[in-house]
């Protein structure tokens, strides 16, 4: 496998027209190598989910490419782009987004149902990534009887769960804690980060950012001043 | 497929206020549609009873006729001309007409006299008591046992009975397979009997039953029929004109329609609106489902699924809850006219597909439009 993750060159993206017209990003570049685990950090409004949203395909520039793993993922169609974002990719959101009326064990497999494995074997499987975050007795509940932090490596074990190269988590510990959180990406770090992996984290908790191995701090739309290698 | 399809079952049936609030706006509406026009099929098919119990193939009347029951006299040579006709195997005249019987404590019961031919029988019910022949005794009648027997104090064999100042004796007890709409007791007796019993003008013969040498000769026999100035019609022919009478002669078609239509309306506003909540409280996780990199073909089919599997699951309870209704009511009213017929099963299917369709074009339209951003936006 090449080294290189994602390699971005150029992204411009813009909301509305006219005098309602925001530049969101401005000639962004960006590059991420396999085993990295890098930060995008800077102020609400600086960017950095427009920016994490045109790396991971859901968000089409205005201008500039993307490529992951050599593949020019805004060059492919709409069903391209849902298989690559099926296969290449797992999203960590912010609300954790997990479903309600599903148990945690069902929410995890959902990756691998769209991935069209038999559901007994999805839920099988989803059950390991389960053991994974430490979740396993808690298969069968909903998740709305688990604590912020347990639904977090719920959605951490549904990303995971596809076995995809590259992880997006979207302000992971918004909704949590200090401790709580620091846990949380110490647990990423150590048993989701790995060689083959990278992991994309936009956050503005200076709590955490001792588990990123590079920082890049944004501001109006722009990658600012010299990364920061933490480890 | 199999999974997505299972996952989309388990987000639908899993919300069980919604889902249940969604089946009991289909259950209702399929309910309302299926018992109005079960019961205006029952209330068709009650006005045929007449038709449907003689059986004749063609039926020979006068062109003012509207409906089985208001027969208009012919005179006996449309008998005499009719069974000279080419194509015509026999035909026979019947008679039906109203007569009053005086009761026991002196009040008077309406009844329909049906006479049969005297020489053929040809009509006659199946008996479940008695002989057929003892039709032929003095002033012996056929009583029908349906739910408007006991208004004749549940005659037996034997039993006498006054019909318009004259002695009738009962001989046999029939069964017929469809009950009359008006509510009044059945008696058959033979063709003579009935002209000498019921005071009739000029015209006693009501009609001229036809049996054709076949089925090819009916055209010609009809057009011989028109060419005397009456009108021969098929069974099926003069039980849709009976059926027309009431559907646009009434109003009761009108209603009908009016009633249907607001079912549909009720139905769909509920179910669609239903639905369409249902879809909205889930739209952040149709757009997280996309992110994840769901195809839109896929979540269309999980929309499908969804919808389709309500307004089925609706369909099979609506219709179940008016079989028990009618079943029911006939425990109380044995000839309650109510029935479910195929074409009552196809409306209220067609209805249940068009409120499936409209619920999920809405919700698909919705949920095609949100876009994943929006999800990371929150």
């Amino acid at each position: 496998m090449p080294n290189i993750a994602i390699q971005a060159s150029g992204l411009v993206k813009w909301f509305g027209e006219g005098e309602a017209k925001t530049m969101a990003l401005s000639k962004v570049n960006l590059e991420a190598q396999f085993g990295e685990m890098v930060y995008i950090v800077g102020p609400s409004g600086s960017g950095k989910t427009t920016l994490l949203s045109v790396l991971s395909g859901i968000l089409r520039p205005n201008d500039g490419k993307v490529l992951v793993e050599g593949v020019d993922i805004w060059g492919l169609n709409s069903d391209h782009l849902a298989d690559f974002r099926l296969g290449k990719i797992g999203f960590v959101f912010q609300d954790y987004h997990l479903f309600p009326r599903l148990s945690t064990a069902e929410n995890v497999a959902i990756p691998l149902i769209l991935k069209r494995k038999e559901w007994d074997e999805a839920i099988h499987e989803a059950e390991k990534y389960l053991d994974i975050v430490g979740l396993k007795n808690r298969a069968e509940l909903p998740p709305v009887k688990l604590s912020g932090g347990e639904q977090q490596r719920v959605a951490i074990a549904r990303a995971i769960a596809a076995q995809p190269d590259i992880l997006i988590m979207d302000e992971p510990t918004a909704s949590l804690d200090g401790d709580t959180g620091q846990a949380i990406l110490s647990f990423v770090k150590k048993n989701v980060l790995n060689k083959d992996r990278c992991i994309l984290v936009v956050t503005h908790d200076d709590r955490i950012y001792e588990f990123a191995t590079r920082i890049l701090k944004m501001e109006d739309g722009k990658l600012k001043g010299p990364e920061e290698r933490v480890a | 497929m199999k999974g997505i399809l299972r996952l989309a079952y388990k987000l639908l049936v899993n919300d069980k206020s919604k889902f249940t609030a969604l089946l009991l706006g289909i259950t209702f509406a399929v309910f309302l549609i299926m018992f109005i026009t079960s019961m205006f099929s029952g209330v068709l098919n009650h006005a045929s009873s007449t038709i449907i119990n003689i059986g004749a193939s063609l039926w020979v009347m006068d062109p003012a006729v509207e409906t089985v029951s208001n027969s208009v006299g012919m005179p006996d040579y449309v008998l005499d001309a009719v069974r000279s006709m080419q194509g015509v195997k026999y035909a026979v005249p019947l008679y039906s007409g109203g007569a009053l019987v005086k009761l026991a404590d002196g009040t008077y019961q309406s009844v329909t006299v049906v006479g049969l031919d005297d020489t053929s029988l040809f009509g006659r019910p199946e008996l479940i008591e008695g002989k057929i022949e003892d039709i032929y005794a003095e002033s012996g009648f056929i009583v029908v046992q349906d739910a408007e027997f006991p208004k004749l104090e549940n005659p037996h064999i034997g039993s006498e009975l006054e019909l318009n100042d004259h002695r009738g004796v009962i001989v046999g007890i029939a069964k017929v397979a469809t009950s009359g709409l008006f509510g009044i007791p059945t008696l058959y007796t033979t063709y003579e009997r009935a002209i000498q019993y019921i005071p009739n003008p000029r015209y006693t013969n009501s009609y001229v039953l036809v049996e054709p040498k076949s089925a090819s000769d009916i055209p010609q026999i009809k057009q011989q029929v028109e060419a005397l100035g009456y009108r021969a019609r098929t069974k099926e022919e003069f039980m849709q004109k009976t059926a027309d009478f009431f559907i646009y002669e009434t109003g009761g078609g009108t209603n009908i329609l009016i009633m249907t239509a607001i079912s549909f309306i009720i139905g769909l506003s509920i179910s669609g609106q239903t639905f369409y909540t249902f879809i909205l409280e889930n739209l952040e996780r149709f757009g997280a489902l996309k992110a994840i990199g769901t195809k839109g073909r896929d979540l269309i089919s999980m929309i499908l699924f969804q919808a389709t599997f309500t307004a089925f699951t609706g369909y099979g309870l609506g219709v179940g809850l008016c079989a028990l209704l009618i079943w029911l009511a006939r425990l109380r009213l044995p000839s309650y006219a109510a029935m479910i017929t195929y074409s009552n099963l196809a409306i209220a299917f067609g209805m249940v597909v068009v409120i499936a369709a409209v619920s999920s074009y809405v919700a698909i339209r919705r949920v095609l439009k949100i876009e994943p951003f929006d999800i990371f936006r929150g």
